[in-house]
């Protein structure tokens, strides 16, 4: 489970520029579901998305993360009840390497690099041997329909292609939380439909996921379970829990 | 083991990175190449041919004394020897021949000398690399003279000369006395300068002041004077080659800055990318380390290696007329390879380091701040 508590999100703060994005949100996300932030542009979302993924730090608030690879508190000393949002940046490294995986609204992918390298990237500091850590990467790609195209250089790959590979990208530490952000925005319908399937048997392989979209096809979609509103950087009341 | 498997991953994406900038980082590498190029060749010259005038004068006398007529250089009676022998602390004196000779048909100077040990005899003559180059002769052939009356004279070449240096043996012709004298008309009671031993080193400036003394016409010579000559002259040619060089080193530290200091946009992004998938700092500045040792390191090597080859194979054709001097070194010699380890690291130093810590110090900058962009790239 992922825990907000009263979490603000300043930019540019005592400049004068100084923008609040995010106006102490408080909110829960349910481990092993789908839940999706919604809203119009500038609502908060994408910095909502990057708080909880460790990818920003609130302005104020706590952030609490309570997974299943914590729950062993002598394996992280300084990690105590899940709170994330004082620590060192490296524990957040540490974090976002081991338990998140992330897929980019533009898929973030380093050109040059083959759809295989590319995969392979996150799991390079663990220094795993090279074999074992090419052979996930060919399962995985295997997995999404895509390793015809392994030693493809990125920049070739069309934007369902990209996708698939993004995704396995942010499978290949075996993450328990998935964020995506806009995820559909540049798909057509069928691969949007595609990649909520995908999304559904990672909720069923135990997976928590947190996305952020505009989109209909994602926020209405059958397989989310709750539907966060935002707007003007608040959640919208009520809450939405949607059945499947 | 897996920390080497991670410097591995960390060397192999480096790499790729540096292939993915080819153009950026090719004309990086050429222009750094020229620059270390350029500095190492004024670097090798000036050192190897110091080098070269201190072998030259390693087996030189202490003093050598010349006579001076109307300020120029004149034959030196053989009995001033006499006098300055008494001098306290003299051990020897000897009288030297030698002397310049232009030869017309090859159009090349010579150096003839007299050693004090001529083992080949009247009528023959042991020449140097250059000589033997230039006259393309070999031991048994004949090399004709003028002599000073104008008569043709030939001499055997009974040796060719082979010599640490080359600028000792190059344009150098040994002779008998008697051959020389003959040639040049030069009378049995004069010789071209005196060479003194002296015991005690120190004791050089007491002497030489003392002939002066004595021999108001003459011009005593000490080693250590024409060490330093030699020192000033190339130092000084040195120098003036780095002033000229300094706009290029200049224009070279700007636009090394520039590329790696400024990281371009895609550089930054993809360094969030790195930061956001789960790298850590420390990561992103080892694979900059690396791409900064790469090209710093390639560059550095390139152009050692070819300003060792400009140096000592191509006797420097590129700044011949500034360092040599026109007139200072007229016969074609190359020149000994000497290298001195210390400039080689100042080099290193002042290259290699400053430019990886200018890759670094930027992608740590990019590096410690939150990968949130990444998100909204």
């Amino acid at each position: 489970m992922i825990e907000l508590d009263n979490i603000k999100k300043v930019f540019n703060l005592g400049k004068p520029n100084e923008f609040t994005a995010i106006h102490g949100i408080t909110l829960e996300i349910p481990a092993k579901s789908v839940t999706v932030l919604q809203g119009p542009s500038g609502s908060g979302k994408t910095t909502l998305l990057s708080l909880i993924g460790c990818m920003a730090r609130p302005t104020a608030g706590r952030i609490k993360l309570k997974l299943a690879r914590h729950h062993d508190s002598s394996a992280n000393p300084g990690f105590p009840g899940g709170e994330i949002t004082s620590l060192p940046e490296r524990f957040l490294t540490e974090i976002r390497r081991n338990d998140f995986g992330f897929i980019f609204q533009h898929y973030n992918l380093i050109k040059g690099l083959t759809a295989l390298e590319n995969v392979m990237l996150p799991a390079y500091p663990e220094g795993e041997p090279h074999g074992e850590l090419q052979q996930r990467a060919i399962a995985l790609l295997d997995l999404f329909n895509i390793v015809d195209k392994a030693d493809a250089r990125v920049e070739y790959l069309s934007g369902g292609e990209s996708q698939r590979v993004s995704i396995a990208r942010a499978l290949i530490n075996n993450p328990s939380v998935i964020i995506a952000d806009e995820p559909t925005a540049h798909l057509d319908t069928g691969l949007s439909l595609e990649f909520m399937e995908i999304l559904q048997n990672l909720r069923n392989q135990g997976k928590t996921v947190v996305v952020a979209s505009h989109d209909p096809i994602v926020y209405e979609n059958k397989i989310v379970d709750t539907v966060i509103a935002l707007r003007d950087g608040r959640v919208e009341p009520p809450l939405t829990h949607m059945e499947h | 083991m897996r920390w080497f498997a991670k410097q591995r991953y960390v060397i192999d994406f480096t790499l790729s990175s540096l292939l993915r900038r080819k153009g950026k980082n090719t004309a990086l590498v050429l222009v750094y190449t020229l620059v270390v190029f350029m500095l190492a060749s004024t670097m090798f010259f000036t050192y190897a041919i110091k080098k070269e005038a201190v072998i030259v004068l390693d087996n030189a006398p202490d003093i050598v004394v010349q006579r001076l007529v109307a300020g120029r250089h004149d034959l030196i009676p053989i009995s001033y020897g006499d006098r300055i022998q008494k001098i306290k602390g003299v051990n020897s004196v000897k009288p030297k021949l030698w002397g310049y000779y232009f030869d017309s048909i090859f159009g090349a100077n010579y150096t003839l000398i007299v050693p004090e040990d001529f083992p080949h005899g009247r009528g023959n003559i042991a020449i140097g690399y250059g000589v033997a180059k230039v006259s393309t002769s070999q031991v048994d052939y004949i090399l004709p003279f003028w002599d000073h009356k104008g008569s043709m004279t030939s001499f055997t070449i009974k040796e060719i000369l082979s010599s640490e240096s080359e600028l000792v043996s190059s344009d150098l012709i040994l002779i008998s006395e008697d051959d020389f004298r003959m040639l040049f008309g030069i009378p049995m009671e004069y010789a071209t300068n005196l060479a003194l031993k002296v015991r005690n080193k120190k004791e050089l400036p007491v002497i030489a002041a003392k002939i002066k003394k004595i021999f108001p016409d003459t011009r005593p010579i000490i080693k250590d004077e024409l060490l330093r000559t030699y020192d000033s002259v190339f130092n000084w040619r040195s120098g003036l080659l780095l002033i000229i060089l300094s706009s290029a080193v200049l224009a070279f530290i700007i636009f090394a800055w520039d590329k790696a200091s400024g990281l371009s946009a895609e550089e930054r992004k993809e360094i969030g990318i790195l930061k956001a998938i789960g790298w850590e700092t420390s990561d992103v500045i080892l694979m900059k380390f690396w791409e900064g040792t790469v090209i710093s390191l390639t560059s550095f090597l390139a152009g050692l290696l070819l300003a060792y080859g400009h140096v000592f194979f191509s006797s420097s054709i590129l700044f011949e007329p500034v360092l040599k001097g026109w007139a200072v070194i007229y016969p074609k010699f190359r020149l000994v390879p000497f290298i001195d380890p210390y400039q080689i690291a100042i080099l290193f130093f002042l290259s290699v380091v400053p430019y990886t810590v200018a890759t670094i110090v930027p992608s740590w900058r990019a590096a410690t701040v939150d990968p949130d962009s990444v998100m909204r790239t």
